[in-house]
């Protein structure tokens, strides 16, 4: 945790539309995407933003689909704040702070509909694959919800799933892969509140500071697909607006930076 | 079951299933003072929702390593009894309900004067006896009202309520049905006398447009529960008077 004397410099400056390490109110850190990370994984990748560094691996796998979408694949999204990265986290089982974070990615993917989940139906009401998306993060320098999705997002255009064949209700797999259905490009950006302004892309040493920060994740159209505030601080409804339209521009720039056309 | 095209949400006279309008609250009925033991408690019944609120505190916090030197702890349990759903929901806390119980605290904290209580703890429970959709924000409605009853200093009390799209169509207060058809849902927490906005999540597809739209409907749900929220907590004192005076 940064010391007071830094917290309140940090305000100080932000009263003055300046940051810390210098960026501008609406700056991003220095992204690095890379994918296929780790190959035993059916799609996987690492992110760096800043210092910041998570990532995220997908397994396939079949299984049974939920009762009420018997139609339908299974996306589970599970975080680990391994203790590794950060002084902070502690071994067991997720915290609270974990379990947001996983929900808040699983949120972005779900309701953007980047996941084609009809088409990993086998067998209606049997057979379907389960697409399980772990966030590994292992450097903790702020803004992990924005690092995470964009790895877990970055994981599934990465990810490819097995042949199979379906005879008299028998699933055989056969060699050979496909790639996932990927119909959307979710990306979360995230807004700091700090006295009283909003700043991009809140570093750890800022994350303290903030009153209150803002999470909006927009589909490749610009619709937004999922908000989440955090922090015990508030937002006025011109902030709110003032965000969503920051996140929407931020967004166009950072989804070139995972989808290379 | 054939899946026939089912009836529209919003019918061509603008009404909903349940005959609201878009912009219409469901029935709310609020009472203040509703459980012996706890320092303060509150109860809401919106639309099917059945929802508790006690709060217990300020008071010495175990275990003692998590007290603030500056402030009180405010804890918030959001839970759902297994019998408030169609299918029993087991009783051990889900991560959805981990989730709710940290956004719930966010929601509340803003309100309460936490600087008052150094070392101490507030906690807040809130359990859903019956679920019908929008049960986060009808637990932070009462629970603010639990905590008012507990009698702890507060800048405002917190209303929330939800706003979301369903069948094309943007509305207020979505029933249980509505949530699970719907398009978009948009839960805001508001402190109104300070047009603070304390909680704000949202699921579904919305346009930028559309967003704003909902969260302005939202806000205006918000503040007529806010008028029911003070008549509630009015009328537990207009009682308390009456039996005084008899």
């Amino acid at each position: 945790m940064a010391a007071r004397i830094k917290q309140k410099r940090i305000a100080e400056l932000i009263s003055e539309g300046r940051r810390l390490d210098g960026r501008k109110m609406t700056d991003y850190r220095e992204v690095n995407v890379e994918m296929g990370v780790v190959e035993r994984a059916e799609g996987s990748a690492r992110v760096r933003l800043g210092k910041t560094e998570v990532m995220v691996g997908v397994k396939v796998q079949l299984g049974e689909p939920f009762p009420d979408v018997p139609e339908q694949g299974v996306l589970t999204v599970n975080a680990e704040l391994v203790p590794l990265a950060s002084p902070t986290f502690e071994p067991g089982p997720p915290n609270e702070d974990a379990i947001e974070l996983a929900r808040v990615v699983d949120r972005g993917i779900r309701e953007s509909k980047a996941i084609d989940l009809e088409k990993l139906c086998v067998v209606p009401g049997k057979k379907v694959f389960i697409v399980f998306v772990d966030v590994y993060v292992l450097n903790h320098d702020g803004n992990l919800i924005d690092a995470s999705a964009m790895a877990a997002f970055a994981a599934l255009l990465n990810t490819k799933m097995r042949k199979y064949e379906l005879k008299d209700g028998e699933v055989t797999i056969k060699p050979g892969y496909t790639p996932l259905p990927v119909m959307n490009h979710p990306i979360a950006v995230t807004l700091a509140k700090i006295n009283d302004r909003l700043v991009a892309d809140p570093a750890l040493e800022e994350e303290p500071v903030m009153d209150a920060r803002l999470t909006i994740t927009t589909g490749k159209d610009g619709k937004i697909c999922a908000v989440q505030k955090g922090g015990d601080g508030y937002f006025t409804r011109e902030q709110i607006l003032e965000a969503t339209k920051m996140a929407k521009e931020i967004a166009e720039e950072l989804r070139k930076r995972v989808v290379k056309e | 079951m054939s899946r026939k095209k089912s009836k529209k949400s919003v019918d061509k006279d603008g009404l909903r299933a349940d005959g609201r309008k878009p912009d219409g609250l469901r029935p709310v009925k609020l009472e203040v003072g509703v459980l012996g033991n706890a320092d303060g408690s509150a109860y809401i019944e919106q639309g099917k929702n059945k929802i508790l609120a006690a709060v217990y505190g300020p008071h010495e916090l175990h275990p003692k390593h998590l007290a603030q030197p500056d402030r009180a702890l405010l804890r918030c349990r959001y839970h759902m009894a297994p019998f408030s759903v169609d299918e029993r929901k087991h009783p051990a806390p889900s991560r959805r309900e981990i989730e709710l119980s940290k956004v719930a605290r966010w929601a509340l904290e803003p309100s309460v004067f936490l600087e008052y209580y150094p070392r101490a703890s507030i906690d807040v429970f809130t359990e859903v006896l019956q679920a019908d959709g929008g049960t986060r924000c009808a637990s932070i409605t009462t629970a603010s009202l639990a905590l008012a009853d507990a009698g702890i200093p507060m800048r405002d009390l917190v209303v929330a309520c939800a706003a979301g799209k369903v069948d094309g169509q943007l509305v207020l207060d979505l029933s249980d049905v509505e949530d699970k058809k719907g398009e978009a849902d948009v839960p805001v927490a508001l402190m109104p006398n300070f047009n603070a906005i304390t909680l704000l999540q949202m699921d579904g597809q919305l346009t930028s447009t559309e967003f704003g739209k909902a969260l302005d409907l939202a806000l205006d749900g918000c503040r007529q529960l806010y008028t029911l929220q003070k008549e509630a907590l009015k009328s537990k004192y207009i009682a308390v008077k009456e039996e005084v005076e008899e």
